[in-house]
This record gives structure tokens, sequence and C-alpha cells, in this order.
């Protein structure tokens, strides 16, 4: 591959501790490397370069996805492009086609995505649609927490067979780590049921607690690169924050592999919220924020709304009943046999109502307040809160008071006395926003270590130049910036320029393979098995997602700690 | 001899995968566990079409595959409106293929359930489908109806597998703790075994459903003394057997998407399972008949981002069933050709639409000859998906699974192959011409 340098660039590098920094990249064969002797070059002129986007909670592929697709053929013609020689025709807007998903991250500066629920029995599904989103490397966590075996091996106390399970099932579903979504709430929703926190799960005799404990713990018998993955109890209820806080408090003295948490709590703002019902609805994101503040074994991501239109879907079947309740609008439901559930309903996030409003405010309260943005991570928890393409007007308004204020003035009053939004003077600068959409993403993953979210030597030649001076300060131009990068670079490789998209190769497909020591392995496989023959409607030799699953492969192999 | 397991059976919708064959001399000589009588048979193999073939003045004509397949590449590249249909017998990955040409041909591309569950779909484009995994049927639940669906006669191994006759986690004493409830025009096999037989009369499901989501939401005063043939009585019996199930489903067929109020009906059986949802746990399923027939819908809505019926003459795509659904197409006159793959209009598409199709030129391409064959102008011959080539499908719940390839071919190319080879020679055609 031909050499590439990019030169006069204002460089926003944060693991790699450069700040604003006019320097020059040098590439060859698609890594970031020292110099470069007859390279093709191109003159950045003093515009923001920053790492290829990391986004660490999307759902993008996959059985609910595409439900949602199929379900809402309305939000399907929203987002019509005909195709070029590029590109594959596109459409959607908070359910994208697949490949209209890899081009509008891919303009936006995005270079790999997280899929963030992988229902293990349909994981085929998954990888089978992330084989047509092209450009973006990926991966996707599989759902282990609603499982039967998890929960047996947590009642028994066996915490070693439960890691055996937890390796073979990420194996199995070429999977990056483990995944949790209401433990318990959803194997109760089987029988139309939901769990809180310390409620036992019907006919399991454990409780959500004691799963999340159990397998935060089985993570850490591995040098996984990310810890558990938590979308916690009662999503979306009032007054469950202190549900949030006591979940972050389960895992306090687990001790993680490496240098990152040993939980992280997702898209938070569905998970900060006060009072009794939706009449006294009000923030809690302070209370949230000071206990990431105070605290170092938990990050999250935040989760905010996108006022408009989307769709909502996730393995939390019980919450995506409540809202159809709110709504009545359509409502899929899809519970899958020993393992999890889904659901999906659409939602429109208005400024007008009261509610939606502190649900707006409070996405943006967490990432003003958590004062270490090492510990947040900016998400819209892919389409829930709103659909990707809305992060640049986050960050937009994370960078400026004044069009906080100008949107304030525009929606719903409860605002000013429901939460602390109109109070909060800080703004973002660019390196703190490179931290929460790259640098604390890809760390947090453990990806740093597999050449993304940073350009030192060595790393992928993922780069976004985006067409902005670092002094600029209107947010409409941040925003515009943010939307369609002047390049984009994937390992090495324009693949955006002037915000086309110029080339559309396709991704890499990132999966842990945790190893397991043999023979706890085959105690767990005797009892696996049996659950196969009596209660899987598919064989235990027919579930396993086969290697054609996956052309573009990357193993990350995660050996049992000594 | 040699004993093959796990082998996956490519018929209906319940894609069964616990099959065990036995293989000598490169064929399927028994098989020994698994499969119904229906599977059985084409596990073992039948007549097939032995050769591609054009007709020349009326009379099929043996050619090579390149022959075939660049005549076919030239008649679609020369149409102005190419349909590009079934996609339902075969394997995802042919299927994706299958959008990718339709793209490249600015065509129309569909699938068999426009006539078949496309009713189905446009109800849960109304107001969505809570359902599950069959495991989840198999089990949890205590309640079980079959509505205008015949599982003894279409998905034979249905019942056995995944519902009434199955045991599973609570539901360890098979049919014993269960009920079944069978809703159909005529006393089916089924309906025989049923605690519960709801004899309606044809095309009066609407109403029925009407009145059981007015007993369900509390509202059985407004029920006249009979609904469809059938008496209140019986009604509020059903009811009850409802409101005290832990875990009900329904299972729905061609005899409610294709009667009376058609989509219709299918938005009020998915409205009566809300409103039995607030009484227990209550899903409702398609029983999906070709066994990847929701793996097209699968593939052409992430690709797409519609399920079926996607035109993409205008180069994105545009879904309106009516308007871009194939016997609509056809009936208009509206395509100059078609390439049919994995099903069989000739036998189930209507007699004016078909008109259309057997005057303009028609590709067709599987393993086995069916009534189109008996019109088609080129015909390709393809593998047995599942015995003789590998690839993806999804089960009538959505569930993915890999169909295996079991025995060896040199004679015949995959769907696939076909079909991406059918896309580089139109690829190159346009290239040819500079477009």
């Amino acid at each position: 591959m031909a050499e590439l340098l990019i030169k006069n660039g204002v460089v926003y590098d944060p693991i790699n501790g450069v700040k604003g920094e006019k320097m020059d990249i040098c590439i060859r064969d698609g890594k970031i490397v020292e110099s470069v002797s007859n390279p093709e070059v191109i003159d950045a002129e003093g515009r923001v370069i920053m790492p290829g986007g990391v986004d660490i909670h999307a759902h993008i592929a996959g059985g609910k996805v595409n439900a949602g697709r199929l379900m809402r053929p309305e939000d399907g013609r929203k987002g019509l492009e005909p195709k070029t020689t590029v590109c594959r025709a596109q459409s959607g807007y908070s359910v994208p086609n697949t490949f209209a998903t890899g081009y509008r991250y891919a303009k936006m500066g995005y270079t790999f995505v997280m899929e963030a629920a992988m229902p293990p029995l349909a994981a085929r599904h998954t990888h089978e649609e992330i084989i047509d989103i092209p450009i973006l490397d990926n991966a996707a966590m599989p759902l282990i927490d609603n499982n039967w075996m998890t929960m047996e091996y947590i009642k028994s106390g066996d915490t070693d067979l439960l890691a055996a399970y937890i390796a073979w099932m990420i194996k199995a579903t070429k999977g990056y780590g483990v995944k949790v979504v209401n433990p318990g709430g959803t194997e109760a929703w089987g029988w139309a049921k939901n769990c809180n926190l310390h409620d036992a799960v019907p006919f399991f005799d454990v409780t959500p607690a004691d799963i999340v404990r159990g397998l935060a713990e089985a993570t850490e018998k591995y040098e996984m690169p990310h810890s558990v993955h938590v979308h916690c109890n009662m999503l979306g209820h009032p007054g469950n924050f202190e549900t949030t806080t006591a979940t972050y408090d389960l895992v306090k003295g687990i001790k993680p592999y490496r240098d990152r948490p040993a939980m992280h709590a997702t898209h938070t703002q569905f998970h900060s919220y006060g009072g009794t019902t939706w009449g006294d609805f009000e923030s809690k994101a302070k209370a949230i924020a000071d206990y990431i503040n105070n605290n170092n074994h938990v990050s999250i991501d935040i989760g905010s709304v996108i006022l408009g239109d989307t769709t909502t879907m996730t393995a939390d079947g019980p919450m995506e009943y409540s809202l159809y309740q709110i709504t009545g609008r359509k409502w899929t439901n899809l519970d899958v046999e020993l393992e999890t559930g889904s659901g999906i309903t659409p939602f429109l996030y208005s400024g007008k109502v009261s509610v939606h409003t502190v649900q707006w405010a409070i996405g943006q309260e967490l990432a003003l307040l958590v004062k270490d943005p090492w510990k947040i991570a900016m998400t819209t928890d892919h389409p829930n809160a709103g659909p990707f393409i809305g992060y640049p007007i986050i960050i937009s308004m994370l960078m400026s008071k004044k069009r906080r204020d100008e949107l304030a003035a525009e929606v719903h009053k409860v605002i000013y006395d429901r939460s602390e939004l109109p109070s909060i003077d800080r703004e973002y600068d660019l390196y703190e926003i490179a931290i929460i959409t790259r640098g604390m993403t890809a760390k947090t993953l453990g990806l740093h270590d597999h050449g993304k979210g940073h350009l030192g030597v060595g790393a992928d030649a993922d780069v976004a130049i985006y067409d902005m001076l670092p002094e600029e300060r209107d947010a409409g131009k941040i925003q515009k910036a943010f939307l369609n990068t002047k390049y984009t670079l994937k390992s090495g490789e324009i693949v955006v320029k002037d915000g086309e998209v110029v080339a559309a190769p396709p991704g890499r497909t990132i999966f842990v393979t945790p190893e397991c020591d043999e023979t706890l392995m085959n105690e767990m496989l005797g009892t696996l098995k049996q659950k196969f023959e009596k209660y899987y409607s598919v064989t235990f030799n027919n579930y396993p997602v086969q290697d054609e699953y996956l052309p573009h492969p990357y193993e990350i192999k995660a050996p049992m700690r000594g | 001899m040699e004993e093959v397991t796990d082998v996956v059976c490519a018929l209906c919708g319940c894609v069964c995968d616990d099959i065990v064959v036995e293989i000598e001399d490169n064929k399927v000589t028994k098989v020994k566990r698994g499969a119904c009588s229906v599977g059985k048979s084409k596990l073992l193999g039948h007549e097939r079409i032995k050769s591609p073939m054009i007709r020349e003045n009326g009379e099929l004509k043996e050619v090579s595959y390149d022959e075939a397949i660049k005549k076919a590449a030239e008649t679609l590249y020369k149409s102005r409106r190419p349909l590009l249909y079934g996609w339902s017998s075969t394997v995802c990955e042919a299927d994706r293929a299958g959008v990718e040409l339709a793209a490249e041909l600015g065509g129309v591309v569909d699938n068999t359930a426009s006539v078949c569950h496309g009713p189905s779909v446009l109800a849960i484009q109304d107001v969505g489908l809570p359902s599950c995994t069959l495991g989840q049927v198999k089990n949890r639940a205590d309640l079980i109806i079959y509505w205008g669906s015949n599982p003894a006669e279409a998905h034979a191994n249905h019942m056995k597998r995944y519902s009434y006759v199955s045991k599973g986690y609570w539901t360890a004493e098979g049919k014993k703790g269960k009920k079944l409830v069978v809703v159909d025009v005529r006393k089916t096999m089924p309906a025989k075994m049923a605690d519960i037989f709801v004899q309606v009369e044809q095309g009066q499901d609407y109403p029925l459903f009407s009145a059981l989501r007015a007993i369900l939401r509390g509202h059985e005063d407004v029920v006249p003394e009979k609904v469809g043939g059938v008496p209140k009585e019986q009604l509020l019996e059903l009811a009850e057997m409802i409101k005290k199930a832990k875990f009900g489903i329904t299972f729905f067929g061609m005899g409610v998407t294709h009667t009376g109020a058609r989509h219709n009906n299918i938005v009020n059986a998915i409205q009566f399972t809300r409103a039995a949802h607030l009484h227990g746990k209550w899903s409702i399923m398609p029983m999906r008949g070709h066994y990847n027939v929701t793996g097209f819908n699968q593939v052409c809505c992430w690709q797409t981002g519609f399920p079926f019926s996607v035109d993409l003459a205008r180069g994105y795509p545009w879904y309106n069933p009516g308007e871009t659904s194939s016997t609509d197409l056809l009936y208009r006159g509206d395509c100059d050709s078609a390439l049919i793959i994995a099903s069989d209009p000739g036998a189930h598409f209507p007699g004016e639409s078909l008109k259309h199709l057997a005057k303009i030129p028609v590709i067709q391409i599987d393993p086995f000859a069916n009534p189109t064959t008996e019109f088609a102008d080129i015909i390709i011959p393809s593998t047995i998906s599942g015995i003789e080539s590998p690839g993806g499908v999804y089960r009538m719940d959505n569930i993915p699974i890999r169909l295996r390839k079991i025995v060896d071919t040199d004679e015949y190319i995959s769907d696939e192959e076909i079909v991406e080879r059918i896309l580089a020679e139109v690829r190159a055609l346009k290239e040819k011409e500079g477009q």
C-alpha cells in the first residue's frame, strides 16, 4: 500500500496525551509509522484531526434492529439515497440499513462500533448483518445474564464453572465480552413479570444482584479486554437512580484485570431518574455523577436523548412493554429460550413534554457533571435515546453553553426546576470531546492495544480530519464539521472525502477467545449438553457461529489470570 | 456407510436440525431420525433438472452453465423492468446476491411472502408482533392455539418438536399439562385432538378476534349471541381458558392471511394477543411455509430497509406492496422479463398475472422442475441447499440456522454462485457499453 502523509493538522490524540498540537501523521500499510519516504500528501490546512471514533455502545445489527426496520417502513423512507458507483442504496433514519450504517458513521469520522447486544441463539444473525456493514471495524457483546446456566451456577456458587460457561458462550457466539441487560428481569418477562435488584428471579432463586456480582467475578478470571457491560434493572422507571448506584456498589472490591473499571454501566441517562411517578419525575444526574466522581470501579456512557422520533429496542423486554403501554404505538417482542428476550417500540422525544425534556437534560448533565472525561463516553444508546446521526448535536451542546441556553429556552420549562442543566457553565474542549468519543472508549474496551482509538506508532491508520479550525466556537459550525468529515481514513485508505464516501472496504470483526481450563470446560459441557438435549430447540452442534460468518476476523486471546 | 448427525432439513419453516441420515456412495440412503415424511422424501432425493437448458422455437435444448448464465444476464440486462422473484427455498447467501443483482439492474426484487405471509408483514408494520422463539413455547406454553393453520399437513413436526406434544422445562409432561385450541373452517386432524375446536365460518375470523378482544378487555356485554357462526358461550369458555393460561401462543396460517379482511385479520389477531397479554404471557407467530421465506425478508430488510416487494428502479429502494408486488406488477403487464428462483409462481400466482409471466422471457433457477418450468425460457439447475451445499436460513421464529452440506456434487453449482455469476456478467455488459 502506498504511503500517506497528513501534514498541517492540529491533532487531538488523548491516549498519547496529544492536546491540539500541530504535527504530521505518517502512514504506511494501513498503520501509523514514524516516518515515510515517498508519500501521497494530504494538507490538513490547520484542521482538527482525531483518531477514528470508537463507539462503545450502539445497536446496529441483528434480530431486533432488523425487526425495527421491518416494523417501521415509515422510518426506512426517511433516509433514502440512491446507489452510487461506490455505495449501495441507503434507507432509514433511526434504523438505517446496514450500508447506510457504515457510510454515515464513517462520514462522522467513526471507524469502530460495538454492537451492544447479541442474543446468543441468534448470534449468527448479528454477524450476517455485520458482513453487510461496510468500513467499520466492529464487535458484538453476547447477552449472558438471563441464561439458565448462568443463574444455576450463581445459585450453586460455582464461579469457576460459570467462568467456563461464559468462555464457551463468548467463543460460540464470536463475541467480545459479557453483556448484562436487566439481569433476571428478562427471564421473569418469560412469564410477563419483571425483577428489581434484590427480587428473586421466579423459579431460579437468585437475585439480579447475585447475577451482576457473579458475572463480574467470572469475567475477571480472564484477561478480558473489557469488563462486564451492564444495563441495570429498572431502566426508565422514576426513582431508579437508587437501583443504579446499588448496582454499581456490587462490583466494589473486585480486582479487574488491568487498568480499567470492573463494570461499564451503559446508557446512564435512562438510569438517573428521581421522583416516584411521571408526575414528580426529576433528574438525579447529580447523584450519579457524584458517585462516579467519588469512585473508580465503574465507567459509564451517557445515552443522551436526541429530540424527535426514534425506534427503541432492547433485550429488556418488560421495559419495552411498559413503554408501549404508555404510547399505545406498535410493539414487537421476541423472547429467546433459555437466554434472553427483546422488545421494540417507536418513541418520540418531544421538547414540549416535561418528562422528555428532563430526559433530554440528563444526558448532558451527566457529561458535564462527571469531572474526569476518562470515566464517561458519549452515546445515544443508538437508536434508543436517538439515532447515532445525532452525535454532532450532542458535541455542539457540550462545547457551547450558549447553544444549551438557546435550546433550554425552547423546551419545556421544567428544565429549570427539575434539572441542573441551565446552571452548569462547563464547556467541553476538543481534547475532552476526543476523550469521550475515542480515547476513553478505546481504553475501556481494551482496544487501544489493538490499534484503535489513538494515533501512536503502530496504531491502525484510522483518522478523522474535521473541516474546522481548533478555535471554532460557533455551535452550528461545530455540529456541521462533526457530521461530515473533510477526510476519514480507515486503515490508511481514504474512505470519506469532503463529506462523501469514496471507498467502502469491509471492516474487521474483533472477537475474544477466553482460554478456559479444559477440565472445568468439560465439566461445564456435561451440564450444557443436557440443556441442549432437553430444552433448546436447536442442537448443540448447530449452535456455535461458523467461521463463514466472520470473513474478516481479528482474534484477541484472553488467557486465565494467574 | 457413514452416519451423519445434526442434519438440517431444508423444507418448511420448522427447519428441524436434529436429523440423522446414512450416506452411502455419496447419496443419502436412509433417514434414521428426526425428519417428517415430507422432509425424509426430500432428503432421499427425487427427479431433478439434469442440465441447463434454453428454449428455442418452443423446444428446450441442453446447454452449458456458461451459455445459460450469459444468456440470462443478457436477457435481464436488456429488459427495462425485470422482476426477480422467489428466494424462499434457498439460502441467505443467494438472497444477498439477489438483492444486489436487483439493485444493479434497477429491477424489482420480491419473495414468496408476497403471496403468502405478506399480509402478516403488513399487519406487523401496523401494530408490531409480540412473539418468541419456538423453544420458549416448548418450555413454557400451557395453551396453544392453531388458527387457520393445519400443522399436521403443512408443518408435520411442529407439534412434536415445539408445541403441543413437546416436552420442556415447565412442560415435562408434554401434552398432559397443556390445552390445545384449533380455530378452523373444517375439522382438521389437530382439531380432533383439541380441547376446544372453534368452527368459524369462512371469512369470519375478523369479527371472531374482535369478540375475543372485547371479552378479554371486560366488554363481553357487547358480544352478540353468535359471532362468525360461533356461539357466544363457546367464546366465553375460550376466553376463560385464555385468562387462566400462564403462557399462551397463537400460531396462524394462510387460513387467516388470505380470507376476508386479509391483513386486517392479522392486525386484529395481534390486537387479540395484546388483549390476552393483559392476563398472562401471550405471543403470536405466523406459520411460515418455505424453509427460508423468513430469511429473505431478513436479508432484504437489512440490505434495503424493506422486507419484500422492493422496487430499485429509482436507484434507491421503493416499497409499496400493491404497486411493487409481483402479482400486481404482472397483472398490469409491467415487467418485461423475470428471474424466478427457488419458487413456483406457475403453480401459485393468479391466472391473470401468470398470463403475462408466460409472455415475457423467464429465467428459472431451481434444482427441481415444477409448473414454472413449463414456460421458462432459460433453465439453470442448482445444487440442493442443505444436501449438496451449505448456507444460512431463518426458521419461522427468526432463529438463524446453517444448512449443512452432506454430499458432494460436481455436476451442479449453487444458487449463490449462479446469481453471483449472472451479476458479474451484467456488470461486464454494463462496462462494455460504458454505463
